[in-house]
């Protein structure tokens, strides 16, 4: 059963066709008689269905094929676009979804069946007219016919039988269709037999005689060698009667059992009696164990390239190829043979710049990926909250590192369901306060410089200060001291303190106090921070900013002691000489003066528990930046600026907070990355 | 016959502080010689650091601290054992490694107390080949505790 390797295809191809049924179908809610929309959802399903029925998902392609007929329904001009359809036909999405996932997770798409939805949707199925319109949905497409036609199947009689891979499948079809049987045989050697595989290569030889084997399970490599336990299962082709075979088959000693299923033509299937009755247990279990052993390999991460991207690469590669051979083909003994060198190593270092960015570029994918499920997400919200909410997105199109792709949703979604939960108005204030009806809520996401920044801007009530200052005080966070200092940005930061939450209510979407401060935590620990900007009455905007990419950073080296260590160069603020009268107590903590600021100073060498010195006369400083806070590290003395790759230190050391990683140096040595947040 | 085959194990087997030690080669990735090890702050004292095996950072944990040995200095035959355990690679410091040894089950005694300074949940048991004797350690047991507290 060696499906595995179209998995990954196959979770990736389910999810863009799920997300392109997502978008056209608030296509089609938005303009219900646009027939274009309605073919592409349709042809959309119809794909979605037949590879969940060549991958062996069965109950995936059943419901898919139900909304399939609710959709043909629609094309028909027998039923009529609605709301509550609708809402039905996103649910099933929405049950597609969760098969999809299961299968991320388990490799097999569970045991939900979505009995209920499947019961709505021949309802609606049904509604014109009270009857079912059998041609109407027969028309509709060929592969549809079969299963119309033998409506009594079910998955627990499809189980028993295996999934054939692509080419074994169509071997299959093909021979079915040349008039011959197609079987699955399922063989149980006794307990006790000694040669496995004398004893399978027996059964081989004498089943050749009569047909073909198609396909084997365990494959004949894993029978060879004796890696099965006592049972294989093949697929074999043959004129030959059931009967027959079974007799040939148990003929041969040491047999335990066999039970034979028949194969028919495109994924309709019927059960034929098995002889040995519990044998179909153990077969079904054994297919169900099978996936379970391929599930590391589902969860891996993919990225989809475009070709011109790899042809950029390829080509700084045979440039990398030519600088090498230049460099093998110097002559040392010649008196220019320097100046060669020289030009060589400048082209390295420009072809390697090159390559770098490249392959960077390969990691970058559109936000699009992540912005293309809120469109959704806002309607279910709108209809929830009874807001008409109308979201604007721009900038899908800005590229963002894969890894940073992956963690920014969640985050996102909180602050969309923020504005729309909390920074608008509900339609009976706006329309009293004289604003349109429409709420609106802008995603918008550009790139500016190292960074990429998203905005989430709301044109609702904005964040009222004054109401965050007294729940703050009321609820102890601050004092009544405290707060009258307090800037009004300051305030407005304490939003995303832990558990501070504004809602009055808890509702299902937000005000559980666990918003903003998970919003917060997540984009830092992506290396990026949110801000907000509000103006009472006309609405709020969350601006996040998030660096392009996590896996290579410019920083800076520094020695201290004789280690060397790395700090981001985004931290550094800038880089001063520090003399030792320079060095003040204020309240025990020595702090230097640059430039009228007051920095307070850290000494590294205790941190990083290694002995300190004796105060140089002229030491230095590195002033690093986090937020509004500075911060100056005393150091011994400089490296200079490179560019490393972050790597981590593995699970035994992730509890070490101070250091965020490290890389590797250009000798092979490992330099540690501090982790400023940490250290501040 | 395939009892036999089953009940077969194979150690490596070296040398800390004059006492024989065997891991299973399972779990064995490769012997390195002494590499450059970055100290690593705050991190647990038997953990020496993190050292670049061929492009990955890898945590070495010294055993002679591990067991409350006098820490040694490095010689010529001073070896890392590379082991994967759980997806994660670890290099462990040894004195000396001497030689692959096979080990039959009934080879191998379960050993309650053993007088030294070894915790018993260090230790698989002992192993008897011709007069000497070898302590087969235990190491995820041993590697999850050196990178506790």
């Amino acid at each position: 059963m060696d499906v595995s390797q179209y998995l990954q295809i196959f979770i990736e191809e389910s999810k863009e066709n799920l997300q392109r049924l997502n978008e056209n179908l608030l296509k089609l809610e938005g303009n219900p008689d646009d027939i274009q929309t309605l073919n592409e959802i349709f042809r959309v399903a119809h794909t979605l269905k037949g590879m969940a029925g060549t991958m062996g998902f069965v109950k995936m392609q059943k419901l898919t094929h139900h909304v399939e007929n609710v959709l043909s329904e629609i094309r028909s001009g027998k039923l009529k676009v609605n709301v509550s359809m609708l809402d039905t036909l996103f649910q099933c999405l929405d049950a597609l979804e969760n098969y999809v996932e299961e299968i991320v997770n388990t490799s097999g798409e569970g045991n939900e069946d979505y009995g209920l939805l499947i019961q709505e949707l021949e309802n609606i199925a049904t509604m014109q007219n009270g009857t079912i319109s059998k041609e109407a949905v027969s028309v509709e497409s060929k592969v549809n016919d079969t299963k119309v036609l033998s409506p009594g199947i079910t998955e627990a009689e499809n189980e028993n039988l295996m999934d054939l891979p692509e080419v074994q499948a169509n071997i299959k079809n093909k021979a079915i269709s040349m008039g011959m049987n197609v079987f699955q045989v399922a063989i149980k050697l006794s307990a006790n037999c000694v040669l496995k595989s004398a004893r399978a290569f027996v059964i081989f030889t004498e089943l050749e005689r009569l047909g073909e084997i198609v396909h084997c399970v365990p494959n004949t490599q894993d029978i060879e060698d004796e890696r099965f336990e006592n049972e294989f299962v093949l697929v074999f082709v043959t004129k030959e009667s059931k009967q027959k075979l079974q007799e040939i088959i148990l003929g041969v000693s040491e047999v335990e059992s066999v039970t034979i299923a028949v194969f028919k033509q495109s994924e309709v299937i019927e059960e034929d009696i098995p002889v040995v009755k519990q044998e179909d247990q153990q077969n079904t279990e054994q297919q169900e164990n099978n996936p379970v052993q391929n599930g590391k390999q589902v969860s891996s991460k993919t990225v989809r390239v475009n070709i011109d991207r790899l042809d950029t690469l390829m080509n700084l590669v045979s440039e990398l190829i030519i600088v090498k051979t230049q460099l093998e083909g110097l002559d040392v003994s010649t008196q220019n043979a320097g100046g060669n060198y020289n030009d060589s190593v400048e082209y390295l270092e420009r072809v390697t710049t090159s390559l770098h960015d490249a392959v960077m570029k390969v990691r970058m994918v559109p936000v699009e990926l992540v912005f293309n499920r809120f469109p959704r997400m806002i309607r279910d919200v709108s209809r929830k909250i009874n807001k008409d909410i109308d979201l604007i997105m721009s900038g899908e199109e800005t590229e963002l590192d894969r890894t940073v792709i992956d963690e920014i949703g969640d985050p996102l979604i909180h602050l969309l369901r923020n504005a729309a939960d909390h920074g608008l108005e509900t339609t009976e204030e706006r329309v009293a306060l004289g604003k349109p009806k429409k709420g609106t809520i802008k995603l918008q996401a550009y790139q500016d410089g190292n960074n990429v920044v998203i905005e989430v801007r709301d044109d609702g009530r904005g964040i009222d200060v004054n109401k965050i200052k007294n729940k703050a005080i009321q609820k102890g966070t601050i004092t009544k001291d405290e707060a009258a200092n307090m800037t009004e940005q300051e305030i407005i930061d304490l939003l995303f303190k832990p558990s501070f939450s504004m809602a009055k209510e808890i509702t299902d979407l937000s005000g559980r106090g666990v918003g903003l401060d998970v919003v917060k935590s997540k984009i830092t620990a992506l290396g990026g921070h949110v801000e907000v900007q509000t103006e009472l009455g006309k609405g709020s905007k969350f601006i996040v900013r998030l660096p392009l990419t996590l896996a290579i950073i410019q920083a800076l080296m520094i020695n201290i002691g004789n280690e060397k260590y790395a700090i981001p160069l985004g931290n550094i603020q800038n880089i001063e000489d520090v003399r030792k009268e320079d060095i003040q107590l204020v309240q025990k903590q020595e702090v230097i003066v640059v430039r009228n600021e007051i920095i307070p100073i850290v000494r590294l060498h205790s941190i990083l528990g290694l002995p300190q010195e004796e105060d140089k006369d002229l030491m230095m400083g590195v002033i690093v930046k986090k937020g509004e806070r500075q911060v100056g590290f005393i150091i011994d003395s400089l490296i200079g600026q490179q560019e490393i790759v972050i790597k981590s230190l593995g699970k035994y050391l992730s509890g070490i907070d101070i250091i965020a990683g490290a890389t590797i140096l250009g000798n092979g040595e490992v330099a540690l990355i501090l982790d400023i947040n940490s250290l501040i | 016959m395939e009892y036999a085959f089953q009940s077969i194990r194979q150690f490596i087997v070296f040398k800390l502080d004059e006492q024989l030690y065997g891991i299973d080669i399972q779990n064995v990735q490769i012997i390195e010689r002494i590499k450059p090890i970055m100290r690593v702050p705050k991190a647990p004292a038997c953990v020496k650091g993190v050292m670049n095996l061929r492009g990955e950072i890898i945590p070495v944990i010294s055993l002679r601290e591990q067991f409350d040995l006098i820490a040694s200095e490095y010689t010529d035959k001073t070896r890392i054992i590379i082991v994967k355990l759980d997806e994660a690679m670890v290099g462990i410091i040894v004195d000396e490694v001497k030689e692959v040894i096979e080990l039959s089950e009934e080879q191998i005694e379960a050993v309650q107390n053993i007088q030294g300074k070894i915790k018993t949940n260090h230790i698989l048991g002992v192993g008897k080949v011709n007069s000497s004797i070898i302590t087969l350690l235990n190491l995820s047991n041993i590697i999850e505790e050196s990178f506790e507290n």
